[in-house]
């Protein structure tokens, strides 16, 4: 895997993140990518309910969101974290990149959206652009990490 | 079976598995299967519902799903039941995910529904009655295949077509 200068909060701390995937495998793939951002895992979830309440366990700087999963789905739990914390930075990872999909999770409140397979380089520039809080983060052009249909 | 229907697969397939393994890989089989799918090893079967109906099934052996987890995680690990499982449904994951992607882009609507593991000794019909393609691929960690089974459903894509016009 490539190198990444660490990425920090504003306040120079490390940036603290949920990763929700209802599959293990995916979630240690974006944990190992996380820690080479020099980031560290506040919580993992496997659904929808359990990320809500981990997230207002935890408290994330950034959370990586799955869409399809269990119990409740990716996008209903953006919104109902959005509803509660209207600063939350949620950011959708789903190997389903379809337009639909796409716009239905940034108008839930998601900032961006990656395709699986994860590019390490894709998703480290994506992190970047959502911490520095860009106003416009949400209407950027969305990266797909399958340049084969981008 | 209609190619433009299985295209998609074979194109999210080879870039799904290039892009997890940095290795391009390499159709080895391509034909046509009218029986019960026997599996090579641990499948995943996942079913697609709507204006395209049918089943894909992603095949491999518990020593190529530990090497390509193993990959991916930059180290060695421990074969495991669950660690061949997870490798597997991640995958079909991602390749029907990319494939439905395309097929969306095409104007095509349905639903996924998430994959069922399949690694006893039965063999997996699920749709009985249509052909499939067999697609085998060589990556760098060894075989994978793709049991593709697919179809149109035409009524249901003409009767939203007539709605949008009549809308």
């Amino acid at each position: 895997m490539p190198q990444f200068a660490a990425l920090h909060r504003k306040d120079n701390k490390s940036v603290r993140y949920l990763v929700v995937d209802d599959s293990v495998f995916a979630r240690k793939n974006l944990i190992k990518m996380i820690e080479t951002f020099g980031g560290e895992v506040a919580g993992e979830a496997g659904d929808g309910l359990t990320a809500i309440a981990e997230f207002n366990r935890t408290k994330p700087d950034i959370v990586l969101m799955d869409i399809t999963m269990p119990q409740m789905e990716g996008i209903e739990a953006v919104e109902r974290i959005v509803r509660q914390h209207s600063d939350a930075r949620i950011v959708m990872v789903s190997s389903v990149g379809y337009q639909e999909n796409i716009l239905a999770a940034l108008q839930k409140g998601a900032k961006h959206f990656v395709q699986k397979p994860v590019k390490p380089e894709v998703l480290y520039e994506i992190l970047r652009y959502v911490l520095s809080d860009d106003p416009a983060a949400a209407n950027s052009p969305v990266a797909l990490a399958g340049d084969h249909h981008s | 079976m209609r190619m433009e229907l299985i295209q998609p697969f074979i194109n999210a397939a080879d870039a799904v598995f290039s892009e997890c393994l940095q290795s391009p890989a390499k159709i080895i089989d391509l034909t046509m299967d009218e029986e019960t799918y026997r599996r090579k090893g641990v499948a995943a079967l996942i079913a697609i519902k709507g204006d395209i109906e049918g089943r894909v099934i992603l095949d491999l052996s518990p020593e190529v799903a530990v090497k390509i987890a193993s990959r991916l995680a930059g180290t060695e690990l421990p074969a495991t039941e669950q660690l061949v499982r997870e490798t597997v449904c991640e995958l079909a994951n991602m390749v029907i995910g990319n494939s439905v992607t395309l097929l969306n882009d095409q104007g095509f609507r349905f639903k996924v529904f998430p994959p069922e593991v399949h690694d006893n000794e039965t063999g997996l019909s699920g749709s009985a009655d249509t052909e499939a393609m067999v697609l085998g691929m060589e990556t760098p960690c060894g075989e994978i295949y793709l049991n593709i089974a697919m179809h149109y459903l035409h009524r249901r894509r003409r009767e939203r077509e007539t709605a949008a016009v009549l809308d």
